[in-house]
């Protein structure tokens, strides 16, 4: 179980210091996070808090594959607008 | 610590400059503040359009995360109300900014202030702001400190902010109504969740009151910036202004929201618009009354090193400063001398000025109805006279005259007439924007107008005037406002306005 930064990162740090397993760290061309310590911060935080604090919709990625913040769940922007 | 004046050239080579999110201001607000605050920012060239001239600032991009979204800001770009948006700063680490600094302070050695402010919060990453602070007060203890923050976690920030050699902070505040900051606020980043909504505004609320009390308590000098936002939180910002001054911010500092489409904000791809010139200006108006405003704010690019209308950061890229030999104990004996020469020539011409005080000065006054005030634009390069061809000016400053004198209203940005060509492509005309820059004006003031615009500047109620070259703008503006009322122009009547689409 680990959740993954993909190349929408825009490497703001925002989530580097959060991390209660120091899994991610700085690489290029973006963050990245270490799946064998990953824990999606079960036992520490409610919410992953990468995926808390991240602004930048669709960067981090669950298990599956599938974004924890979802086109225009965190801007609020219509997902038409954010298309054209 | 006054030194002799040694370098006599020093005004005449460098022509001022400023480059921040959290700029602004007027000499005319300058003199209004009381003695001990117009002390510690008389050379921040973001405090006084005159200082603007002689004096530097820059800033350090070391603070890229943010703990909150706003609805003006792209977090893909740089904030683009904090810094011109689309350009993404060079991040440094704060051993790398130090070094920038040092070099940079040691080359331009107008340079007076380094300011935090981003590209993210600077105190929502506290190590590496306060790290950077830290070794700039211990490594060059002559410049002065800056930051900026939307005051999420200034509370918790506040002891450690008072260790620095910071002057002022400036938090962003947009609203006192969590009703209002649900519209500008979409989520903040609170005790390892992600709170939306209503909630968000008002956590954000009460840490940014919280902060800036906390900060008054210690006797720093709070600065407060607001984005106007038409229909969001316009009428609200005069709530907002009064607030503040009574909790002590000695400045404030209302911008108009930048919302471009092309900028991928929220406010931008909803078609949320920005404060014409007028709106703008009549916000500030009435904000006045209760709190010194500023008016000189030009958001310039959070990373621009240099002095005013020219940007040197491409001389002080990393891969150059890395190169450079820097001696600070040595480059801060010559910039004691520098300054000292800029300040006894700001002090003489601030007391030139004060003696004409009583004819210009009608800061606080109520109006009198006895002549109608009249909107003039001036050209000019800087020192406080108009110097600057109509054709060449990127701004232009306007001034307010009126039967109580003249007032500084703000500056207005545009394209110089004799660099636009004829047409942009399928865009207005370089003279076209400008003509609706002005609106609102009925004169504008530069060493030189060309034939060409004349006809257009006065078809468009606007007098163009070339008569004043040299002379101090204030005094100019008062013999053209004294030729109308002798003309007969200043009846008391509704001024005639261009109106523009």
């Amino acid at each position: 179980m680990a959740l993954e930064i993909i190349e929408l990162c825009t490497n703001c740090w925002a989530c580097q210091p959060l991390c209660p397993s120091q899994a991610i760290f700085e690489a290029k061309p973006h963050f990245l996070i270490d799946a064998n310590k990953c824990t999606e911060c079960a036992g520490d935080f409610e919410d992953p808090q990468c995926a808390t604090i991240c602004p930048i919709e669709g960067a981090i990625l669950n298990e599956d594959g599938e974004p924890l913040n979802p086109p225009g769940s965190l801007t609020g922007i219509p997902t038409q607008k954010l298309a054209a | 610590m006054q030194l002799p004046v040694i370098n006599n050239e020093v005004s005449e080579a460098n022509s001022g400059g400023c480059s921040a999110g959290s700029c602004g201001s007027t000499d005319d607000q300058m003199n209004h503040l009381p003695e001990h605050i117009r002390q510690k920012v008389f050379n921040h060239p973001c405090y006084s359009e005159e200082a603007h001239h002689y004096f530097a600032r820059m800033h350090v991009a070391v603070a890229p995360a943010c703990n909150i979204q706003c609805n003006y800001c792209n977090r893909k770009y740089d904030c683009a109300n904090e810094s011109r948006p689309g350009v993404v700063s060079e991040l440094h680490h704060p051993v790398q900014a130090v070094k920038k600094v040092l070099a940079v302070a040691a080359t331009i050695p107008q340079m007076t202030v380094l300011g935090i402010a981003g590209p993210g919060d600077p105190l929502a990453n506290p190590e590496r702001t306060f790290e950077t602070f830290r070794m700039l007060s211990e490594q060059a203890p002559d410049i002065k400190l800056c930051v900026s923050t939307n005051g999420l976690s200034l509370p918790e920030q506040v002891e450690e902010l008072s260790k620095y050699n910071i002057d002022h902070v400036t938090i962003t505040i947009n609203c006192v109504d969590p009703d209002v900051g649900a519209q500008i606020y979409p989520w903040i980043f609170w005790k390892n969740k992600r709170i939306k909504g209503r909630e968000a505004a008002e956590i954000l609320i009460a840490q940014q009151q919280k902060g800036l009390e906390m900060l008054v308590a210690k006797g720093i000098l709070v600065k407060v910036n607001s984005v106007m936002i038409p229909g969001v939180n316009d009428k609200h910002l005069e709530e907002v202004s009064k607030i503040v001054k009574a909790k002590g911010a000695f400045l404030h500092n209302v911008m108009p929201l930048i919302s471009e489409a092309e900028h991928g904000t929220f406010y931008g791809l909803t078609g949320q618009r920005g404060p014409t010139n007028e709106e703008l200006q009549a916000l500030q108006d009435a904000c006045e009354g209760d709190m010194n405003m500023m008016r000189h704010c030009r958001q310039c690019r959070a990373d621009a090193v240099g002095l005013l209308g020219e940007d040197r950061g491409a001389e002080f890229t990393m891969d150059k400063v890395e190169e450079m030999e820097i001696n600070y104990p040595e480059a801060m004996k010559m910039r004691a001398e520098v300054h000292a020469a800029i300040n006894e020539e700001l002090e003489s011409k601030r007391l030139a000025k004060e003696s004409k005080v009583q004819l210009v000065s009608i800061q606080g006054v109520q109006k009198k109805e006895v002549t109608r005030p009249v909107l003039m634009a001036v050209a000019t390069k800087g020192g406080g006279v108009i110097n600057e061809h109509f054709g060449h000016a990127s701004e232009f400053l306007i001034y307010e005259a009126s039967s109580e004198g003249v007032r500084f209203i703000g500056h207005r940005k545009t394209t110089p007439y004799c660099e636009g060509g004829d047409t942009c492509g399928d865009g207005e005309s370089a003279l076209d924007k400008t003509l609706r820059v002005l609106a609102g004006c009925e004169a504008v003031l530069c060493s030189k107008v060309g034939y060409e615009p004349w006809g257009p500047l006065e078809a468009a109620g606007i007098q163009p005037n070339g008569e004043h070259a040299m002379e101090a703008i204030e005094d100019a503006i008062l013999k053209v406002y004294e030729e109308m009322r002798v003309g007969g122009r200043l009846e008391v009547k509704a001024v005639v306005q261009q109106k523009v689409a």
